[in-house]
């Protein structure tokens, strides 16, 4: 038993992570291990230059390895543009699509009075210093279509409301939706923002 | 064990990677909780959505487990309660109170036919904060502690009611009160169901309700400040132009 010991352990480590349980993560470690040279050693040279490194920016709350994030650091995403964002991982959606050339506001979650979030446990107050700071003239939030996203939303517009141009996502059909398996709040949510063509 | 009702999603809490824990508040089994399987899932999280009006079988082995709930989705009320700010505020108040107040698993059918009207009218900002002011007061009374603003309790006088107790939860008239007037509630005609029913009228109503709120349920029973949800509602209401 012993002689396995420390395999048990990543094994177990691994099992921790999202999407593995103790089978998947047995086959993940077996696979690694078969493959040591182009997977095991680069992926333990990664992992703890990253366990070193990685820090949320101290401006937006992004995960990077610097104090200050490469999107804050860049002069050329300073449009004046801010995205509001609830979590790292919506931030590096939002920057998949490409779309977006502006500068982003990580709020580390949203209002939950089931949870006991209150708005002083997100980054609110230092979104509002942005918007003074950083002469943002547009302010996006892009909050999850949920109860509590858009709770968050209505309260940061309450905060920000008359100091700058507010909007957030629309809400509707998604590309390669289908009518038929749509729930009739995003029938209704879409219809209202139809648009003429 | 297992059976099926009808009830309006309260609260969600994420359970594991992939299931969730729901609190519904149905008609015949009350505020009940459950597991749904897969209730993460990208086909099943946008229907558990607060306020959204299911149809739910809960199985279990025992009654005292938690057990595990089958939803089928019969009508969201997500687009109603996103169209503004109200709307939105209003059902973050009732969910969060049921979900507060309710006691596990004791039916209260009343109150579930008048919290589902309620929910029924979200986005109608000119009719809901009235409707919502009846509602507070069917909560109440649902609980046990129920306004009587029938007679003054003092008098016995069922014209110029102007006060209600803060003990009792009796309505007062102005030479009842005496030199206590100034510790009495205030008793706008709305709360009698009658008279001028602006906003802030029925911010001054809700003041009422929620000191019996606030010292009978938070303070004697849930031993815990109110939800903040129902503050963020009458602040919005007091604002409203």
């Amino acid at each position: 038993m012993n002689s396995t010991r420390d395999i048990d352990n990543l094994i177990e480590l691994m099992a921790r992570l999202p999407g593995l349980g103790p089978r998947s993560a047995r086959r993940a470690v077996l696979h690694l291990i078969r493959k040591r040279a182009l997977l095991l050693t680069p992926l333990a040279d990664s992992l703890r230059l990253v366990a070193e490194t990685a820090r949320e920016c101290l401006n937006c709350g992004n995960v990077g390895t610097s104090d200050v994030c490469d999107i804050c650091s860049s002069e050329k995403r300073a449009t004046g543009e801010l995205c509001v964002v609830e979590d790292v991982a919506d931030l590096w959606a939002m920057e998949r699509s490409g779309m977006f050339k502006g500068r982003y506001h990580v709020l580390g979650g949203t209002l939950s009075a089931l949870d006991g979030v209150g708005p002083e446990d997100l980054r609110i107050p230092r979104l509002r210093d942005r918007v003074v700071s950083e002469n943002i003239t547009e302010v996006i939030l892009a909050l999850n279509a949920t109860v509590d996203g858009q709770t968050t939303a209505h309260y940061i517009a309450d905060q920000l409301e008359g100091s700058v141009r507010l909007t957030s996502l629309a809400q509707g059909v998604p590309i390669g939706g289908e009518l038929d398996y749509l729930d009739d709040g995003t029938i209704s949510a879409a219809l209202k923002a139809r648009k003429e063509i | 064990m297992d059976w099926r009702d009808h009830g309006i999603l309260l609260t969600v809490r994420r359970h594991g990677e992939t299931s969730a824990i729901i609190e519904v508040f149905t008609e015949a089994h009350g505020r009940h909780a459950g597991v749904v399987r897969g209730g993460t899932s990208r086909k099943i999280a946008p229907l558990l959505q607060p306020g959204a009006q299911l149809d739910v079988t809960w199985r279990a082995r025992l009654d005292a487990h938690i057990g595990t709930y089958a939803v089928e989705p019969l009508r969201s009320r997500a687009a109603a309660a996103f169209s503004g700010r109200m709307a939105l505020a209003g059902l973050n108040a009732v969910v969060a109170l049921l979900s507060y107040s309710l006691p596990e698993r004791e039916s209260h059918p009343r109150l579930y036919r008048q919290t589902e009207q309620l929910m029924d009218l979200l986005g109608q900002d000119e009719i809901w904060p009235l409707a919502y002011l009846r509602w507070e007061q069917a909560l109440l009374e649902d609980l046990g502690f129920g306004l009587d603003l029938a007679a003054c309790a003092v008098t016995g006088a069922t014209e110029g009611l102007v006060y209600v107790s803060p003990k009792s939860g009796r309505a007062v008239t102005a030479a009842g009160a005496g030199d206590w007037a100034d510790r009495m509630l205030p008793l706008p005609p709305c709360l009698l169901g009658r008279g001028p029913e602006s906003d802030a009228e029925i911010v001054k109503a809700l003041g009422t309700t929620g000191h019996f709120l606030e010292s009978r349920l938070a303070m004697e029973v849930a031993h815990r400040p109110l939800p903040q949800a129902r503050g963020r509602l009458i602040d919005l209401l007091a604002r409203s132009p």
